[in-house]
């Protein structure tokens, strides 16, 4: 049973998420019951969906990675969302510039988007243990100067000759496989959770991860144990920037029918910041991350659908990522709610 | 009181170097006054949102919430300036949402006993997709809303250029800010609840309603901020107005250790780069060679580097970001 209680936790967050945001479509004489209907309809009601729904999950699980390993260190990275514009840019250059042999160029495209992630996340994380610059704003500064940035390139360097819209599409021996005809679900939902395992290892399975989680839990007793504070804050900062490269990356070689970057930066912007939303109900687990992931790749998914059956702007599905947070903030709900069970 | 000097010394010395890029400016032909106007425009949000992100944190509660509280009143601004006409309507009812909004905050925060940087970044999360939310359900277009041209608050005609009111109001709030925690009783309660709330209890004075005034204080300052920016500034609204300016002001507030004002300072500061930034991006001659994408990252760089340099031992009170229990 204790085991039982995050989970149980996020579902009542997600309950009252949900709740809350159907409240603020009365206010505009839409219907939330009808508005939900079609959007769990939309997001689960053919195999085609599911796979929809696993493919608007993709990019979240990585980027919540990011958030969850940073909290794990005890730090409050929110950085996903330009790491993930600077892996992006990096994968539309390997995918569309080098001329490589399949198989290998979808290994390096991968590879640069999520050096290029770590990269970005680099400057941030040596100012905060350099100069104890917090990363809340450090960050923050650098998703704008990596949306400046990306926006430049894109439109001055890798546009698309003919089509300033977007840029030169992947190359197609560095696309990742699709899954099933007609679908947006390719082959890098594996490598995304391959990933997200990987940091699950790496956080519960090796001296580096013990210690990046000793740091977060308690700084003074890891310093007393000898731990390199820096080091396991700058490992940090590095595997979110892969993570969110990574993510980056999954919508440019891993995601139909674009496999290119828009200049608006239109089909990844938001992703980073949802990531937040999904580590917290995920509970900073990469495990949970995955789960929360689907969850809210469904109303992504779904969302289109509940825009289409009952009017209700898709944009609402991110107010409720927000709403879930905030109520995931609020220890004493649990309180209360236990009271009433037990009661 | 030297770290305010020494850090006073680090913005005049900012300030002055801005200054002689301007002069630079000027002999490839740029208005120095056009220069001001633009800085004090930008100034005003992001100095209104930590004048009173300063008092709310002095009293121990951290609302990182802020870029989220910009987005949603410059919104709700326009709407309530359209529904009565009134650009000036607008500026109160970005007032008024900004402090419920800052009110709901101060419950969660003091009652709910929440995790203030995760309930504050709830806030930036919702108003992410509330904001085009909204925009869609009250003018059916996306993104964007360009309102009436005579809802525009006017600005007043002085020597120092076209200046608008809402940046007098916001240089005068930092001083009654700065008055108001060290010259008053109530802001001596302010300062002693953020560190020590069990002293604060124990004289008979409510914690729980200190903490909730500034926490509706700082939001409705911040909403000011936000029903500003399309309102007397841009003359009309998009869904991403606010474009980081919560989180330079909060970095303000570092900066500033919490005085309001040396963050009116701060925020003077970065209002003038942003300021050169626009004054670059369309001045013939130069906007040819610098691309306007490297203009716009200007005001980020500079914030950055100034909280990356003017970094010395901050004191914050005690009990920031922790709710308070009695014993």
């Amino acid at each position: 049973m204790r085991r039982a209680r995050p989970l149980l936790e996020s579902l009542v967050a997600v309950g009252i998420g949900l709740i809350a945001g159907g409240a603020l479509m009365l206010p505009f004489r839409y219907h939330p019951l009808k508005a939900y209907q079609a959007l769990f309809q939309g997001a689960f009601g053919t195999p085609h969906d599911v796979m929809e729904t696993l493919a608007f999950a993709t990019p979240l699980m990585l980027t919540a990675v990011t958030f969850a390993v940073g909290v794990r260190a005890g730090l409050f990275n929110i950085g996903a969302e330009g790491q993930m514009y600077i892996g992006a840019i990096g994968a539309v250059f390997a995918a569309s510039l080098l001329p490589l042999p399949p198989g290998l160029h979808i290994l390096v495209a991968t590879l640069v988007a999520m050096i290029c992630g770590a990269l970005w996340s680099l400057v941030p994380a040596l100012l905060k243990i350099w100069r104890g610059v917090h990363e809340v704003i450090s960050t923050i500064m650098f998703n704008w100067i990596a949306f400046h940035l990306a926006t430049y390139l894109a439109i001055y360097y890798l546009a698309e000759p003919g089509r300033a819209e977007r840029t030169r599409p992947a190359l197609p021996t560095a696309r990742y496989p699709i899954l099933a005809e007609g679908s947006t679900l390719t082959a890098v939902i594996f490598v995304a959770i391959l990933f997200c395992l990987a940091v699950y290892f790496l956080l519960w399975g090796t001296r580096m991860g013990y210690e990046m989680r000793l740091v977060g839990e308690n700084p003074e007793a890891a310093r007393y144990a000898g731990v390199q504070i820096g080091q396991a804050l700058l490992w940090s900062f590095l595997i979110g920037g892969m993570a969110a490269g990574l993510a980056g990356a999954s919508q440019i070689i891993g995601r139909p029918p674009a496999w290119s970057l828009y200049a608006t930066l239109g089909n990844v912007a938001t992703l980073g910041f949802d990531g937040i939303g999904v580590a917290l109900v995920g509970r900073n687990h990469p495990l949970g991350g995955i789960l929360a992931a689907i969850l809210f790749g469904a109303l992504q998914h779904g969302g289109r659908f509940m825009e289409y059956h009952a009017g209700v702007v898709s944009e609402l599905v991110r107010a409720v990522n927000g709403l879930i947070v905030i109520t995931l903030a609020i220890p004493e709900l649990w309180t209360l709610v236990r009271r009433r069970l037990t009661l | 009181m030297s770290g305010f000097l020494s850090r006073l010394g680090w913005i005049v010395l900012a300030i002055l170097g801005l200054g002689l890029l301007a002069y630079g400016l000027d002999q490839v032909g740029l208005e120095p006054i056009s220069l001001l106007e633009a800085g004090l425009l930008a100034m005003t949000p992001l100095a209104l949102a930590a004048v009173g992100e300063c008092v709310n944190e002095k009293a121990g509660v951290v609302n990182i919430g802020l870029e989220g509280i910009l987005l949603i009143t410059a919104v709700v601004g326009v709407w309530v300036a359209e529904q009565f006409g009134s650009g000036i309507a607008g500026l109160i009812g970005g007032m008024v949402v900004g402090a419920l909004i800052g009110l709901v905050l101060g419950l969660l925060a003091v009652y709910g006993r929440a995790d203030q940087i995760i309930a504050g970044m709830g806030l930036n999360l919702f108003a992410l997709g509330f904001t085009p939310y909204l925009l869609m359900s009250l003018w059916a277009f996306p993104g964007i809303h360009i309102f009436p041209r005579e809802l525009m608050v006017p600005r007043w005609i002085t020597p120092l250029g076209q200046i608008s009111p809402v940046t007098l109001a916001a240089i005068l709030l930092a001083f009654l800010a700065h008055i108001l925690l060290h010259h008053t009783v109530l802001g001596f309660r302010i300062r002693a609840v953020g560190e020590k709330p069990e002293a604060v209890d124990v004289a008979g004075v409510r914690v729980d309603g200190l903490r909730l005034f500034t926490s509706v204080l700082g939001g409705a300052l911040c909403g000011l901020g936000g029903a500003f920016m399309p309102l007397a500034w841009f003359g009309g609204v998009v869904k991403e107005i606010s474009a980081g300016r919560g989180f330079i002001a909060l970095a303000c507030v570092v900066f500033a250790g919490l005085e309001p004002l040396l963050a009116l300072a701060a925020a003077f500061l970065f209002g003038l780069t942003e300021g050169i930034a626009y004054a670059v991006a369309i001045t013939p001659g130069v906007k040819e060679r610098i691309p306007f994408y490297f203009v716009n990252m200007l005001p980020y760089v500079v914030t950055l580097l100034v909280v990356t340099l003017v970094i010395g031992r901050r004191r914050f009170p005690r009990t920031i970001g922790r709710p308070y229990t009695r014993e």
